[in-house]
Formats: C-alpha cells, structure tokens, sequence
C-alpha cells in the first residue's frame, strides 16, 4: 500500500481549544519517493501539520492519508508506516545510543536477531558506532540529531516526517543530515515531508516546496518554478553620498516596485529583468547620481514569501505570534 | 570622598536592584512562595494537631501552651530555612546564567550578596506573619508581652546566618543539584534541638546531641521570651552572632570562588 | 500477550536503568526517611510515657511511618521522570511506536518498584538493627515488605497520573508538599485514640495515609490485627487502581493517537 501512496491532504484544520486556528484548511499532494519541504516562519503551522500527519493530534476537520491510510481512523497503520524525528532531539540523555536504538527495536516487535543487525547497521550509517555506548546527554547537537534520525528508521519506513531537523545545528552538521535525507530518498524510495524554517534547506534538499503562512499555505511547487514565478531579479544600489537617497529612489522607482532593502541602499525589482540593468545605470549617470556598490539579485524563496505575504520570511514568526511548540 | 561615595551609592543601588528582582520573582511564581509558607504552616498543624498530649508528660510546663511552644520552633525553622530557599535562588540564577550577568553587571559585588539577603528577609518577615496569625487563630497567647521581640530579634539574625550559609554553598557549587547540600544540614540541625518537648525532657542520645546544638539554645531562649521568662539569651545572641560571623566569611570566600570561576 | 509481556520488559529496563543512573534520587530517598526516624525516635521518646500508649519503644511505633515517606519519593521521583518525558518530547517518540498506553505506565513504575523493594529491605533493615521488633514475626516481616512495596509502587501511580495531567515537572516538584502534608496529617506520631486536638483526630481519620500506617504498625506492635491489615491492603489497592488506571486512562488522551 505504502509503495503507491504518499501524503494526501484535503482542507485541513486543526483548531486549538480557546487559541489560534494553527492549521487553517491546507492542500497538500505528497507522491511517493518525493522530499517535500514545508517552508515558513515560526507559528506558521508546520509542527501542528506534522503532529496531525504522524496522528499524534486529532484534527479538528478535512480530510489527510498517510501511506494510504486515514490519519483519523486508522492511527496504528499510518505509524506503522511512517518515522518521525520531531522538533528537538526527543532522547533520554541517560540512556546510550545503543540502549535507544534498542529500546525502539524491541518497541516496533522486531525479532531479537534483526534487533542488533538493525541496531547497528543504523548506527554505521548515522556514523555513531564510536560513541554508541555513550550516555546521549554527552553528545553534540548534531550526534543528537543522527541519532533521532537513525531512530525513525529502525522499522524501515516508507515515509518521513522531519520537523526542523537542522534548527540549531553548525553548517558542517547541516550538510552530513542533508546528504543523509537525500541519500535515503536515492537509495530507499523514502518519501520525505521535512519542515524548516531555512530557505537554503528547502532550496537544496526539496523535490518541491509548500509555503505556509498563519495556516494557510500561500504557494506550493519546485523551487524553481517558485523562483520563476517572481520572474524578475532585484537591484540593489548604495549611492555614494547619503543625500543622494531620495533621488536615488526616486530614478529606480521608474524601473520596478521597491522592495525592502538595507536602510542605506534602495532596491527595486527590474519590471523589464536582467536586459534593464545597463538602462538603470544610464539613468543614474544621467542624474548625477554616484554608485558607491551596485548588487543584483536573482530572485529567492524568501522573495517569493514576500510577494505571496507582503513580509519578509526573516522575523515573519514574532509578527504572528503563533505557538509553534503548542503547534 | 567621592569615591567612598560612590562604592557607598553602588552598594545600595545594586543591593536594591538584586532585592527587588528575588522579591518580584518570589511573590509572582506560586512554586516559590507556597513551599516557603506551607512546611511551617504544615509543621505547626501536625505537632500541634497531634502532638498535644506531650503536654501531660512530667517536667513539661510552659504558660503559652503547646501553641506557643511549637509556634517558637516555625518561626525559627521559617527563618532558617528562609535563607535556604534563597541559596536555592541563586543557585538557579547561577545555571541559567543570569548570576554570570549580575557579575558583570555590579559595580559592587557585594551588594549582591546584600542583594539577595534583603530579598530573604522581605520573604521571611511575610512568612512569620502568616505564621503568626495562624498561631493566634490557633488559640496561642504571649504572656512574655513585649518582651517577645527578643524571640523577633533571634530569628532575625538566624535568618540572615541561614542566607550566608546557604548562598556560601551556592556560590561555591552553582547548581541547584547544590539543594540538598544546603537543606539537609539545616533541617538536621533544626530537628537534633528539643522540637517536640524541652530540653529537660529528653533524653537518650538526642539529648547529648541537642545540647551541643546552637538551635537548642536558640529554641530555649525563644520560647523563654515568649513567656516572659528570659533563659539563655546571652548564649542564643552569642551563638547566632557567632554563626553570621563565621557564615559571613563562608559567604564572602563562596563570593571569590565565584568570581574566579568567570 | 506476549508483546505487551516484551514491551513492558523493555521500557521497565529502561526505567530502572535510569533510576540506576541517577544516584541523586536514591540516596535522599533512602536516607531522609531513616533521618526522621532517628530524629524523632529520639525527639519523641518521652510520648511513651503517655497513658495508653501502645509501646515503651517509640522506634518500633514510628519505623512503620518511613515506609510511607519512602513511598513519597516514589511519587516524585516517577512524577519528575514521566514528565519530564512528555516535556522532551520523549513520549510522542514513543507513541509513535505500537506500544500501548498500560505498558508504557507499567515499564514506567519499574524503576520505582525496585526502588521501592531496596528501600522497604534497607527500612527494615535499619529498624531491626537499631533494636525494633516485628511482632508478627518473619512472615509479618515479609508481609511489611509487601505492603510498603504495594504502597510505594501505588504512589508512584498517583506520581505517573498528575504527571500525565500536568505534563510538567515543576508542577510534580511543587506537590511535594502537598504529598508531604498529607503523610503528617496522620496518626505517624501518634496513635489516634491519644490525639488531643478532635479536629486532628477527625483529619487523620478519613486519611487513608493513616490506616496503611497503621496495617504496617500492627505487625510490628500487635501480631496479626486482621482488621488493620485489610484496612491497609484496602486502602493500597484503592490507590492503585485509581492512579495506575487513571494514568493509563490520562495517558491516552494526552497522546490523543488514533
């Protein structure tokens, strides 16, 4: 069943008691074999997605199938299929990677034998062998991670869900777990739904990216094809002298909208893309106007964000307010 | 001149600060204060609920009933345990960094200690009158009069012994794993003093024990005071000026140890 | 059956490892029972003296109330350990896997009930060494260790049920005194037809902490008080149920799987 079937979503909601409407009727279409990024700020909704996707919270309406089987009826299937690692490494810091692995070995009814065979081919592949006899509390962020991330494999399943799996990690770590997610999607056919609140992530790690806002989700498709969408790079300028500001602004305003841009520079978005750029300095030479730096930008997911939300990706969760932790 | 005024003026402002902030924490979280009020409230209930009867035995007198006779021992159990309660402050405030930013912060880092000190008694004095009030409900009276601010005075003092001692421990230890390192001795000291009947009644190995206890002469000259027939006031002064001495430097050496560990 | 035989084992495993692992929750939880019951052993002696008092030996009334006050820290220290699993998220982890709701209580309370057995021998121990006698002689005595492992393990129950309730381990710490208050407002220091005060005699009446107090006091003080025993079994089984089942009940709708 699991081997035909990803993650289908039909106007999903889950309604906090007395608090905010965390998932407000999202559509989502996982195939099989696929890494979905689910990309948005803090207070988004993407961790109370993923607990109502690993049905370890009811949903309040619509419809969602994991592996082919409802999350709201057939609970003990969709686990049976799916591994999670949720936001922060849930590990007993007293216990060693080798006690963990064999605690959810035995948790999932694996056999004694195939408990250590799989206990330690996990181990090997997370590259945890060396300290897999140490307590977990001693560990690094990133050995927590590899760890929670071999632990959602032990019953081999079809499909992922991994919550923020690099938040707090160093860029080093960051790059060995993207290298392992892709290798299992590559190798296994694993189907990976991954939330992150870091475009680079999605950008490098995602077959195709959903971007969710207060709920709902305001753009889905490839990075690329996201990207295409805005179409038109940015030009960013720093005039020389400071008292050029206005006029600065007010010669680009004839090439595109404005969009933010640090508080010396102006930025715009070339209406007419790349070919304008020789025009626009043209136009400042002709205003007299000097250029102390000069930066163009292809387009982003975060410019993407922008144009679906009106705010920046960056500092988006502390405007909403939501309860990322609650969901 | 000026200099001296201003250490002075920097002690006081940081002192006030660091008081203010363990007195606003305090009294707004219920997990603090409740336990603070709720071991005398509980300690004076169940002895005096159930222990009564000790009254009968030969050799125990005391005017005051057994009311004031257990009442004596919260108050002082209240101001001693006080200055554990704000070790185990400081011993939070040391895991979760905040200590490290008061050190750096404070011009005058003695003013911390007196800080933190003024933020015990603040505490302590709502307990005791919690405390009192409950034992007047209870039907206790004071035949000592005025005399009773002696018993005042004691406790006063113990409270500010048990805050050097337990902040030297904290400072020393900066964890609040450190809590049974500060509470177990004080609550054997507390219950190795003649807390269920007087001194004069025990007997056995408690008895030995009890008299080489500061907390013994402590108890005696509290509950004397209380009746208005003052015993041992110069031993229980003498001993509890003696112990802020000895906790006072305790807590100073705690304060470098501290210091130089960054 | 045989699952749930395996995933109790191995959650118990792990439960009494990390009781193992954590020195820090033994040693008080051994010690400051047999700390009170020095203190008042010999704070209390004279209450001996008292017209109808049941013994001349206050060690042999008051050994019976460590039994109880062990049993606290049962109810802590398996309240802390749950929550803090629910607060790391360590539970959903184990949701997540097929097993259920009472296994994961009954692996739970593992650590504690071993726990719980040293700490009854070493009580007992104690007591014995220091000149208590059990009337009821060594069946009584092996009846004492079952009742207060029964006592213990049922509290720890009640610890598992405000931790599943609450999902937080400050909220146990802050119960502690609660708990404590509760073991004090009883007939452990004295026995209730001496209490002076009614309204505490009335308290330590309807409080069931009394009557498991008092099964365990009579094998000591009296021989086999039949009446007191099943008070004491009564009561313990009352406990039991009501925490563990609750626990296990508060449990699945925590988790809320479907």
């Amino acid at each position: 069943m699991s081997g035909r079937h990803g993650i289908e979503v039909v106007e999903l909601v889950r309604e906090f008691p007395k608090g905010p409407r965390a998932v407000d009727g999202i559509d989502l279409h996982v195939a099989p074999g696929e890494i979905y990024g689910f990309l948005g700020p803090n207070g988004a909704g993407k961790s109370t997605t993923v607990l109502v996707l690993t049905t370890l919270l009811p949903l309040t309406s619509g419809s969602a199938r994991v592996a082919g089987y409802d999350v709201a009826t057939q609970g003990r299937y969709v686990r049976a299929e799916i591994g999670a690692a949720l936001q922060e490494a849930a590990l007993d810091p007293l216990l060693s990677a080798r006690e963990h692995m064999r605690l959810q070995t035995t948790l999932h009814g694996l056999s004694r034998s195939d408990r250590k065979v799989r206990g330690e081919e996990l181990l090997e592949r997370v590259g945890l062998v060396e300290a897999a006899d140490r307590r977990v509390g001693g560990y690094s962020g990133g050995m927590k991670r590899r760890l929670d991330l071999a632990l959602a494999l032990v019953h081999r399943p079809s499909i992922l869900f991994l919550d923020e799996p690099t938040t707090g990690l160093d860029p080093q770590s960051r790059t060995a777990l993207w290298d392992e997610v892709a290798r299992l999607t590559r190798e296994d056919g694993v189907t990976v739904f991954l939330t992150t609140q870091y475009l680079e992530e999605a950008d490098a790690l995602a077959d195709r990216v959903g971007i969710i806002d207060r709920g709902r989700i305001v753009a889905e498709g490839t990075p690329q094809a996201l990207k295409d969408e805005i179409g038109r790079p940015s030009v960013e300028i720093v005039p020389a002298q400071d008292g050029d500001h206005e006029a600065l602004a007010a010669v680009l305003s004839r090439f595109g909208e404005s969009v933010p841009a640090l508080s010396q520079s102006v930025a715009v978005r070339l209406r007419g893309g790349e070919s304008e750029l020789a025009e626009v300095v043209r136009a400042l030479d002709g205003a007299g106007i000097s250029v102390s730096q000069l930066r163009l930008h292809a387009p982003t997911l975060d410019d993407v964000f922008l144009e679906k939300t009106g705010r920046s990706l960056e500092g988006a969760g502390s405007e909403h307010g939501g309860d990322e932790s609650a969901g | 001149m000026s200099s001296s005024t201003d250490r002075g003026g920097s002690f006081v402002s940081v002192a006030h600060g660091v008081a203010w902030r363990n007195l606003h924490n305090h009294f707004s979280h219920p997990m603090y204060y409740i336990p603070s009020l709720v071991f005398p409230l509980l300690f004076f209930t169940a002895f005096t609920g159930a222990l009564g009867a000790l009254t009968d035995l030969p050799g125990f007198e005391f005017e005051a009933g057994y009311e004031g006779f257990q009442y004596v021992f919260v108050l002082i159990q209240s101001a001693a345990f006080g200055g554990v309660f704000t070790g185990f402050a400081i011993a939070r405030d040391f895991e979760t960094g905040f200590a490290r930013r008061l050190l750096l912060a404070a011009p005058n880092r003695q003013g911390i200690i007196a800080g933190y000190a003024l933020a015990a008694l603040g505490r302590w004095v709502f307990t005791a009158l919690v405390v009192t009030g409950v034992a007047f409900a209870a039907g206790m009276t004071m035949p000592g009069g005025v005399g009773v601010a002696g018993l005042y005075a004691l406790a006063l003092l113990v409270n500010g012994a048990g805050i050097l001692f337990a902040s030297g421990v904290a400072m020393r230890m900066r964890t609040v794993q450190a809590g049974p390192l500060m509470q177990t001795p004080v609550f054997l000291a507390l219950f190795l003093a003649p807390v269920y009947v007087p001194l004069a009644v025990l007997d056995g190995w408690i008895e030995t024990v009890a008299r080489f206890n500061p907390f013994t002469a402590f108890l005696e000259a509290g509950r004397g005071f209380l009746v208005g027939r003052p015993t041992t006031v110069g031993l229980a002064f003498g001993l509890a000026v003696a112990l802020l001495v000895l906790f006072g430097w305790w807590a100073h050496r705690g304060l470098r140890s501290a210091e130089s560990a960054g | 059956m045989r699952e749930f035989v395996r995933q109790v084992a191995v959650l118990g495993r792990r439960s009494i490892m990390r009781t193992l692992r954590q020195p820090a929750s033994i040693v008080p939880s051994l010690l400051f029972p047999l700390i009170l019951l020095a203190v008042n052993t010999g704070g209390l002696r004279g209450a001996t003296n008292l017209e109808g008092f049941p013994t001349d030996s206050f060690l042999d009334f008051a050994l019976g109330f460590a039994f109880l006050q062990g049993a606290v820290f049962a109810t802590v220290n398996s309240g802390t350990d749950l929550a803090r699993d629910i607060q790391t998220g360590f539970m959903n982890r184990l949701a997540l896997t097929p097993v259920r709701g009472v296994a994961l209580i009954f692996g739970q309370l593992a650590g504690v009930a071993v726990l719980a057995l040293l700490q009854a021998v070493v009580f007992l121990g104690a007591g014995l060494a220091a000149g208590a006698s059990v009337r009821a002689g060594v069946s009584g005595a092996l009846v004492i260790l079952i009742l207060s492992f029964l006592v213990s393990v049922a509290f720890a129950g009640a610890g598992a049920l405000l931790a599943v309730r609450t999902g937080s381990g400050e909220a146990i710490q802050g119960l502690f005194p609660l708990v404590f208050a509760t073991l004090f407002l009883s007939s452990m220091n004295m026995p209730r037809n001496l209490i002076d005060a009614d309204w505490f005699r009335v308290i330590a009446t309807i409080n069931p902490v009394s009557y498991l107090i008092e099964g365990i006091r009579s094998l000591i003080l009296e021989g086999w008080n039949v009446e007191a025993l099943a008070l004491g079994f009564g009561v313990v089984f009352v406990i039991l149920v009501v925490g563990i089942g609750g626990a296990v009940l508060a449990l699945r709708s925590r988790l809320a799987r479907v």
